[in-house]
């Protein structure tokens, strides 16, 4: 009889790879939109993965700061610039097979890799990965981390502020 | 079967592919930079799951440093492509070759 979490485990790591299938190669549609919705959803099945990880807070930040404020930028921009569907141009054959049969070893490579590597799954985990622990770690240990994003994310906004002026010089 | 490592290992290393083969085969700016982010999930899935399974919550400060940056990287890079727009009426990436607007 399997456990409840082990089924929500295959839904969402189904649902997870089925719109990362779609983001990237949809038969139906070429619209920039429809790829945006759909890492939307493959984003929101991931915060479900996260959340059987017991990492709640990620999870939240995952549809907060992805789903929420990132995807909604994206969307944004594809609307803004009001692209057309990406019209069918004659792809360089040579270029395709050579990304794809590097693309397959790759994921052999890392497949293999995993197979052979054996792990100690006896021990259940206990982590907990809830707010306060979290919190804790990011402001002591991880201060200076922590004040060096923020600087980061000044930077980042000043940068757009610039590129996006009218007549960029 | 019980659910271990391995299985977050497989659905974050399959969902990097994708990522990956998205950059390659999509010509058009916008669909790679939205792969771009699947391969950053991909990579943060796997340290979730690493933090989990070695009971360890460096991983999840990681991920957060992780998920901070790539929204710092999607506001410029996306400030980048509407100037590039502007410019050349284009998001396609063949024809955009030269680096000078």
């Amino acid at each position: 009889m399997a456990q409840l979490p082990d089924i929500l485990f295959y839904v969402f790591a189904f649902l997870t790879l089925a719109c990362g299938f779609l983001v990237v190669l949809n038969p139906f549609s070429t619209n920039p939109v429809t790829s945006a919705m759909f890492l939307v959803l493959t984003i929101g099945s991931l915060a479900g993965l996260f959340v059987l990880l017991h990492a709640f807070f990620l999870a939240a930040v995952q549809i907060l700061v992805y789903a929420g404020a990132v995807m909604v930028l994206f969307l944004f921009v594809i609307m803004l610039l009001d692209l057309p569907a990406e019209e069918r141009r004659k792809v360089k054959k040579a270029g395709l097979v050579l990304g794809l049969i590097s693309v397959g070893a790759i994921l052999t490579i890392m497949l293999q890799s995993l197979l052979q590597s054996s792990f100690s799954s006896e021990a259940a985990p206990t982590l907990e990965g809830s707010t306060i622990p979290l919190g804790r770690l990011l402001f002591t240990q991880y201060l200076l981390p922590f004040e060096i994003i923020s600087v980061l994310l000044l930077v980042a906004m000043v940068g757009v502020i610039l590129l996006s002026k009218k007549d960029l010089k | 079967m019980k659910i271990g490592v391995e299985h977050y290992l497989t659905v974050s290393i399959i969902l990097f592919c994708l990522g990956l083969l998205g950059v390659i085969v999509r010509r058009n700016l916008l669909v790679i930079y939205l792969s771009l982010e699947l391969m950053l999930n991909a990579a943060n899935l796997a340290l979730v799951a690493f933090s989990r399974f070695n009971n360890d919550l460096d991983g999840q400060v990681f991920v957060f440093f992780v998920i901070t940056v790539a929204a710092a990287e999607v506001a410029v890079g996306l400030a980048l492509i509407v100037a590039l727009y502007r410019k050349r009426r284009t998001a396609h990436v063949e024809d955009l070759t030269l680096m000078k607007l």
